[in-house]
């Protein structure tokens, strides 16, 4: 695994995998499984924006010049997801499923769409952009989100 | 690099929501056409009503729906910039709504006039849509089997629209206005090319994204996103050959050819339905039953094809192309875009208004933009309606009922898009008006101060 559209794309679909488990919880009623892997998925999602915000992007944005661009957007949504995130364990909390069902539908799509937009357009413009840093880079993320 | 990737071009939301809100009218129309006309618009695929019909569901509904969506689609899923989509939007959704009434009218009222006011539209209409929608598709830098399958299907939409202007030419401006051999074998044609390379082409291209996305399900095989939309445009492509070869040898590749496009949208709606048994997110909600639905009809459409072909007694009777046409319209493609309207206008609901800034109270989540039991509702309405309609190709006294119920489930649609939009007015007036009390507090606090 060397490039940065191998690692990040990997661990989408590992946080997809607790946020399944979560919502499948919280539909059964079982409220301390959803406390258990929300606690995970919403561990493992910071990890990943940190992850993303401290090396990825800066580094994007230095070999690129582009700073206003994609990484501007990316984080906005970062911020929204963050957000959710609150929103979703608050509903954790309250043990409120129907509140809990809304914020996990509607932090799907933003998850998935916002993915989307990385593994699509963000990751390959990172490759091509990153050039010989990109094994390194793509190692440090790796390190970071395995230990998170 | 790419100077013009903003990553950010999310239209304004009048603009899918203009498409999206006008739709479903063009069902109602339809249903109460049907309603209306009976058993005699059902007796063969080239009846004045059932050429109405047809084209009330694919010009109508279905292009509506499918523009609005591309507009909002292509900025965000591929990065590719549309050219001034609020001009764009403005022009092409009156035109082609005009367009769609005046061509399927012109069918049911058998008025040369109104078919001869639809041409140009639509040359105009849709040409300018396909026009800046296949530049900005050209231009993007996203990568991507659903980007070329996207082109694909505009491709498609091209030679759709050049085949229905052919058409319509012909019939707005012919004398007699009598369908000569050589329009059913274009009109043929053209439908293979509208239903298969344009419709079905961007369901496949779109559910590429949003099959694996909405419900967690593994990604298509790699090797079948390639093979599907190529080979369907392939066997569409010397299926179409027939308009200008002649002879017995071409006939008798014909139906080889065409087997082959059918089987690789059975292999695409197997595969669907497989993925879908494999998705990872348990919760079954609208959508995924819609997309179940559609999937389940075009099989269904596949199976039917394959058993008109083997038994020409039932292939050869008049109603065997409504047969299909049944399980190809509502069946499939009102299903799948129902199913997406119900997952796209609650998000985009929730996502212009979070990005309002300053809110003081949070935007409503999707289940209260839009609530499970009304959806649910409209769907078992729309399948049943989908049961009654096949049954009144089958039994004719079926029809009327068939037709009413179809209406009601458009307007049903109709209802609950309209309540969702409703919702995201009011809270976006609300929002509005606390931050003009707060910034009116302000300054009078500083002037106090």
């Amino acid at each position: 695994m060397s490039h940065i559209s191998e690692i990040l794309p990997a661990h989408h679909k590992h946080c997809d995998e607790l946020f399944a488990a979560a919502e499948e919880a919280a539909q059964s009623g079982d409220w301390v499984a959803c406390g258990e892997q929300s606690g995970r998925f919403v561990h493992d999602m910071l990890a990943h924006f940190d992850a993303e915000e401290s090396l990825l992007f800066p580094a994007f944005e230095s070999a690129t010049g582009m700073s206003g661009g994609p990484t501007q957007i990316m984080r906005m949504e970062h911020g929204q997801m963050r957000e959710l995130l609150v929103q979703l364990e608050s509903a954790l909390r309250a043990k409120d499923e129907e509140t809990f069902a809304g914020v996990a539908e509607t932090l799907l799509i933003m998850m998935q769409q916002h993915n989307m937009k990385e593994e699509n357009i963000l990751y390959p413009m990172c490759d091509q952009a990153l050039g010989a840093q990109v094994e390194r880079l793509a190692g440090e993320l790796n390190t970071r989100l395995e230990q998170a | 690099m790419h100077p013009n990737l903003s990553f950010e071009q999310a239209p304004p939301i009048s603009v899918p929501y203009r498409f999206f809100l006008t739709a479903p009218w063009f069902g109602v129309t339809a249903g109460l056409l049907l309603a209306w006309l009976g058993p005699d618009a059902l007796e063969s695929r080239w009846s004045p009503g059932a050429l109405a019909l047809s084209h009330l569901l694919t010009v109508g509904f279905m292009l509506q729906v499918m523009c609005g969506a591309l507009l909002q689609f292509i900025p965000v899923a591929t990065g590719g910039n549309v050219w001034r989509p609020r001009w764009v939007a403005s022009l092409v959704h009156p035109i082609v709504a005009i367009a769609a009434l005046c061509l399927a009218f012109g069918f049911a009222l058998s008025q040369p006039l109104l078919i001869q006011i639809a041409v140009p539209l639509f040359a105009a209409g849709l040409g300018g849509f396909i026009a800046v929608v296949s530049f900005s598709l050209l231009r993007t830098p996203a990568h991507g089997m659903t980007i070329h399958v996207l082109r694909l299907a505009l491709f498609g939409l091209a030679v759709t629209l050049i085949l229905g202007i052919a058409l319509a030419s012909a019939l707005g401006w012919q004398a007699d206005g009598q369908a000569s051999w050589s329009l059913v074998l274009i009109s043929n044609v053209h439908a293979a090319w509208g239903l298969g390379a344009w419709a079905l082409m961007l369901v496949i291209g779109v559910s590429y994204l949003v099959v694996p996305m909405f419900q967690l399900t593994p990604s298509y095989p790699a090797w079948l996103t390639r093979t599907v939309p190529f080979g369907i445009l392939v066997a569409i492509g010397l299926w179409s050959l027939q308009l200008g070869v002649d002879g017995e040898l071409v006939q008798s590749w014909l139906s080889v050819v065409a087997l082959g496009g059918m089987l690789l949208a059975g292999l695409y709606a197997g595969t669907t339905l497989w993925l879908q048994a494999l998705r990872r997110r348990r919760l079954t909600d609208i959508t995924f039953v819609f997309w179940r639905g559609a999937m389940l009809a075009l099989l269904g459409f596949v199976a039917s094809w394959i058993a008109l072909e083997v038994f020409p007694v039932l292939g050869e009777h008049p109603r065997a192309a409504i047969w299909l046409g049944m399980l190809a319209l509502p069946g499939v493609f009102v299903s799948v875009i129902s199913g997406m309207l119900y997952k796209i206008v609650p998000f985009l609901n929730w996502l212009h208004l979070q990005r309002l800034g300053g809110l003081k109270v949070l935007p409503p989540n999707i289940k209260q933009m839009l609530a499970e039991k009304p959806m649910r509702r409209q769907m078992r309405l729309h399948f049943a309606s989908l049961v009654l309609l096949l049954g009144a190709v089958l039994w004719p006294p079926l029809t009327s009922l068939a037709g009413l119920s179809f209406a009601v489930s458009f307007l049903w649609l109709e209802w609950n898009l309209v309540g969702a939009v409703r919702r995201y007015i009011d809270f976006r007036s609300r929002a509005l008006s606390d931050q003009v009390i707060d910034q009116t507090h302000a300054d009078a606090s500083s002037r106090v101060s």
